[in-house]
């Protein structure tokens, strides 16, 4: 009933563990899997080995979560080893994250992780958190986004999905960009903002990095818009992701046009067996509402 | 709502324990279990977990080695001086029986102390092993006196107490008593020998675990241990003897913050 397809990739149910949460290795990987996720994604993993930000990397407010991890990474090497590690020890699908601070290397960490047989390779070109490392995002600039997209294809024969951020003025316009360069699938969307909270009994704001990128509760209304802009404008496969925690909101972003969704902060929200929530939750719904399968919901807020 | 924002508190008393070891208290009343944590805040520095070693209705405190940068930094604090906290987070020890041994290294004497209060408030008979390296890093031994707790003092270099480690002792208490359950907290490998002793003798177990730290609260997945992916955050850090003697990496290696395996 909940089974979906990526790309010719079987996925048991919709719900994916979303990039940069609980993904640091294989183990905790398998971890979300055996809690029910139909396909997990990796932390982003560079070339380099990177420590990212200091501490506080993490803080709540009322309508979510703000992070600012500075894409730490153990490097490739390490992050080939760990895939490889989730490869033989699950069978659920596993989507690898990749970033790169330069658009040539986003072509050798492709090729490099390719080693390790990803189901799916995610081209992370949207956090919010390096810019003052890195500059201007990549997702902000149609023809930059699409020279990514051109390269990691040319690097690798596994399935790219490129993933977007909703910090742009028009998405379709870098989502038809993708699309022509190759993108196998869109990942939408990357976390919102930058915001900042600041304690104000030391004037100091929380996180180290000060700002970070915006998820739960709070992007999710703009996660769907995404979605929705990007499904009326591409026919690849759109991984819907931002603030879903529970299955109202998963069937609200597959009727904007995901094929599956992203979770992340709702591992907190929830707990680390939020997957199978959110999935025993759609099909409840499903039940009641008369549905047989994900396909007839997929799109169909777009029906008039 | 709930916000995992930190409170900012005022140093309100700070104690010189031992050599570059300092106890740093709090008006506040904090509602934690021993073996739970707080993440410790200096603002536009960094933020690290450490574990309650005090708390009454009024009062906490945690017990900080000065030994890296973040720790440096909190003992150059003085009193009066603002930090933040977050939690408490994570899984407390469970108390067992009518007769308990504690085994403490260094700075895990700390939970333990927490333990022990709490222990015997409830008539438990307490046992506490303190280990040191040397005299000057002895930790909360006139405290626990104070308390009526039995105490045993081993240093490595033989400055103080038995001469030697932790476990020797707590291998001949094992042999000697009639024990309900072992509860440690210090360097890994002294903590895989107290797992595996409790295995042996089929003694409850539980140990207190460490693991590199960003968010504290369940999903960075930065403290994850192989193979089960054990949280040390949320799962942990209170963990059973017999569970972590099922870790992989328990007692061999550990991941830093960029996520690379390193040997302990």
């Amino acid at each position: 009933m909940l089974s979906t397809k990526l790309c010719g990739i079987k996925l048991d149910n919709p719900t994916i563990l979303a990039s940069g949460i609980l993904g640091v290795t294989a183990s905790s990987l398998i971890n979300a899997a055996n809690n029910g996720a139909g396909a997990v994604t990796t932390k982003s993993i560079s070339l380099e080995e990177r420590k990212g930000h200091s501490n506080p990397v993490i803080v709540t407010f009322e309508g979510g979560m703000i992070n600012a991890v500075g894409l730490s990474s153990p490097g490739i090497e390490n992050g080939i080893e760990e895939v490889k590690e989730f490869k033989k020890r699950s069978k659920t699908p596993i989507i690898a994250s990749i970033f790169a601070s330069k658009t040539a290397e986003f072509g050798e960490a492709a090729k490099r992780i390719s080693e390790a047989k990803p189901d799916l390779i995610e081209v992370n070109i949207s956090c919010p958190n390096v810019e003052a490392e890195f500059g201007k995002l990549f997702a902000a600039d149609a023809k930059v986004a699409a020279s990514v997209t051109e390269i990691v294809k040319n690097s690798t024969k596994i399935p790219v999905f490129v993933k977007l951020s909703p910090n742009v003025s028009n998405i379709k316009e870098i989502a038809k960009a993708v699309e022509a360069a190759g993108a196998d699938g869109i990942t939408a969307v990357n976390t919102a903002g930058p915001g900042m909270v600041i304690d104000i009994k030391t004037a100091k704001p929380i996180l180290h990095n000060k700002m970070g990128g915006i998820s739960g509760a709070a992007l999710r209304p703009i996660a769907v818009r995404c979605v929705y802009d990007i499904y009326e404008t591409v026919k690849i496969p759109i991984i819907g992701t931002g603030g879903i925690t529970n299955g109202r909101d998963a069937v609200e972003m597959l009727m904007a046009g995901a094929t599956a969704v992203g979770i992340g902060s709702g591992v907190y929200y929830r707990g680390i067996d939020v997957f199978k929530k959110v999935c025993s939750e759609i099909e409840e719904f499903m039940k009641k509402e008369g549905y047989k399968n994900l396909k007839e919901i997929i799109g169909k807020a777009h029906e008039n | 709502m709930k916000t995992e924002q930190p409170i900012v508190l005022q140093i309100k008393k700070i104690v010189n324990e031992a050599s570059k070891i300092k106890t740093f208290i709090f008006d506040y009343r904090l509602d934690s279990e021993p073996g739970q944590f707080i993440n410790l805040w200096i603002p536009r520095f960094d933020e690290k977990p450490f574990s309650i070693s005090y708390q009454d209705d009024k009062k906490f405190a945690v017990t900080v080695a000065c030994i890296g940068p973040f720790t440096e930094k909190m003992c150059s604090l003085k009193e009066g001086d603002l930090v933040g906290i977050r939690g408490p987070y994570g899984k407390s020890f469970n108390l067992k029986g009518k007769n308990i041994v504690l085994v403490g290294g260094g700075c895990g004497c700390g939970p333990l102390a927490f333990l022990a209060d709490e222990a015997v408030k409830k008539k438990i008979n307490v046992n506490f092993i303190i280990g040191a390296r040397t005299k000057d890093a002895l930790l909360f031994l006139e405290r626990m006196k104070k308390s009526n707790i039995k105490t045993f003092v081993t240093t490595d270099d033989g400055s103080f107490g038995v001469k030697g480690f932790a476990t020797d002792l707590l291998k001949d208490f094992l042999e000697k008593n009639h024990i309900d359950a072992v509860y440690s907290c210090g360097p890994e490998k002294m903590m895989k020998k107290v797992a595996e002793m409790c295995k042996n003798k089929k003694i409850y177990c539980e140990l207190s675990l460490e693991r590199y730290m960003k968010c504290g609260f369940g999903i960075c997945g930065q403290c994850c241990m192989d193979d089960s992916g054990f949280r040390v955050c949320t799962d942990g850090p209170i963990i059973q003897g017999e569970e972590a003697l099922k870790l992989k990496e328990f007692g061999d290696y550990r991941r830093d913050a960029s996520g690379k395996k390193v040997k302990l």
